[in-house]
């Protein structure tokens, strides 16, 4: 066997809800890069594919102390409990379209595999992943401008963020024609983090202290969202605002945010 | 009471069978016979009839000579199946490739004759039918496996460098896929022969992925 990598990657994002505005880029970017079909009527959300939604919450105060703030969810990604890939959606998969990737920390899947009986959806505790109630229609000659990157997806499966991996697997085609282990941070970026244009989103390796990730989720505003479900989610988030911050899970009125990770420790 | 009227009937048509072991056992061969006829029978429709049904068969446009050129190149396969320097590969070659040598036809060669004249002089590119073309969901990096891993083109290609006629493509009429993604061996057992492609299908590759590096890796791993 050749040696292996002295470390194992754990690719994650942490975004910035101080500085992210709402403008959508991210979804945008997000639809053309993975070809996401869309609807002529996307009316019902619930039928919507989007494989990056950002929700609007506010802190349901009256004017003038209302105050709004965005958030951006791709999938999680989550590592289960002792970074196992216990995800949630991995271990209900009955096809075993859907595993997790222990050299990267990904959640990957094959499309043409999953026969559609949605128990990933349901398992999800962060509705990041879609099905396809349809087979995509693409507008005009838009045919011709879809990635040949990325697989599209037929009537009859899910789907979801895959944290651009095809980006990843041409970084990594580069990486070994030069004859690299490794590759550097700004090779492999997701189409989300790259268009934002305030640069709420950042991506990198968590487990790599040369990345902007690996200090930033130390940040003290950093928060995951439900963590009591030791889903352990590698989407980080920032924020200053302690209602954002109590949005992150279901609080209740006497908890304080900042001790729930104490809990997570003396748990496991 | 029940029970003795049971075993009667039994007892009295085994009896004549005991008796009578010659006519019996022709039966037996008969029997076994027809069930050859019909098993082997079966397994050659299968091996041999089958996939003549199930692929059609088609010539590619031009007869090409892989040994005539691999003598002529410096760089091997790779002179003209190379890496483009984003770590892609380049897979079969355009025009530009041969139009340094082959502006004019060099030789009398029927087929050169007819690539020059129908290709190269119109500028069409050639539609080659490529025996390992993958389905869309499927993410193969060529530099993982010629670069990083370092094995040779022949190792699933087979020893095309060397052939001087190219072979017949078959495709599969259902799938519409090459066979050579399901091997030529119909079964799928044993080794395929050295010097022939491998078969290319999913567990193909996990077998080898299995064997070299340990595990199968993640879906993501080959898919896309």
């Amino acid at each position: 066997m050749k040696e292996k990598n002295n470390h194992t990657k754990r690719f994650g994002m942490v975004i910035d809800l101080d500085k992210c505005t709402g403008c959508g880029s991210c979804m945008v970017a997000c639809y053309a890069e993975n070809n996401v079909p869309f609807r002529v009527d996307e009316t019902n959300k619930l039928d919507s594919l989007s494989w990056l939604v950002v929700h609007k919450i506010t802190n349901g105060k009256p004017y003038p102390n209302t105050e709004i703030c965005y958030l951006p969810m791709p999938c999680m990604q989550c590592d289960g409990i002792g970074k196992h890939g216990h995800s949630p959606c991995v271990s209900v998969c009955p096809a075993v379209a859907t595993d997790y990737d222990h050299e990267t920390g990904i959640v990957s899947q094959i499309y043409t595999r999953c026969f559609g009986c949605r128990y990933c959806m349901a398992a999800c505790p962060y509705h990041a992943r879609k099905f396809n109630w349809w087979d995509p229609v693409w507008p005009a000659d838009m045919k011709k401008y879809l990635s040949p990157n990325v697989s599209p997806r037929m009537r009859g499966v899910v789907e979801k963020c895959s944290f651009c991996f095809h980006r990843y697997q041409q970084a990594k085609d580069k990486a070994f024609y030069e004859k690299r282990e490794e590759l550097y941070e700004d090779e492999y970026q997701t189409a989300c983090a790259e268009a934002c244009p305030t640069g709420a989103i950042t991506f990198g390796d968590l487990n790599n202290k040369n990345h902007a990730v690996y200090k930033l989720k130390k940040d003290p505003r950093a928060f995951r969202l439900l963590e009591r479900l030791h889903t352990n989610p590698k989407v980080y988030y920032l924020t200053s605002k302690s209602w954002v911050r109590r949005a992150g899970d279901n609080y209740l009125a006497n908890e304080e945010p900042g001790k729930i990770k104490q809990e997570m420790v003396h748990g496991h | 009471m029940s029970q003795t009227d049971q075993h009667q009937p039994v007892s009295t048509k085994a009896m004549p069978g005991a008796n009578e072991t010659p006519a019996a056992n022709s039966t037996g061969w008969i029997i076994f016979l027809f069930f050859m006829i019909g098993f082997v029978g079966s397994l050659l429709a299968g091996w041999i009839l089958f996939p003549e049904l199930l692929y059609s068969k088609k010539n590619q446009p031009i007869d090409f000579n892989h040994a005539i050129h691999l003598d002529q190149v410096d760089d091997g396969c790779e002179s003209c199946h190379f890496f483009r320097e984003d770590g892609t590969f380049a897979g079969m070659p355009g025009l530009d490739s041969c139009i340094d040598c082959h502006e004019e036809a060099q030789t009398d060669n029927p087929e050169e004759i007819k690539f020059v004249e129908e290709y190269v002089t119109q500028g069409i590119e050639v539609p080659w039918l490529n025996y390992s073309k993958q389905p869309d969901c499927v993410f193969f990096p060529h530099s993982a496996h010629v670069i990083g891993a370092d094995m040779s083109c022949e190792t699933c290609h087979g020893d095309i460098g060397n052939s001087e006629h190219t072979r017949v493509y078959e495709q599969n009429k259902l799938t519409g896929y090459s066979r050579d993604i399901w091997g030529h061996n119909i079964a799928r057992l044993g080794k395929h022969k050295q010097g022939e492609p491998a078969p290319m299908k999913m567990n193909d590759c996990a077998k080898c992925h299995k064997k070299e590096t340990g595990h199968k890796g993640a879906c993501f791993q080959c898919h896309k």
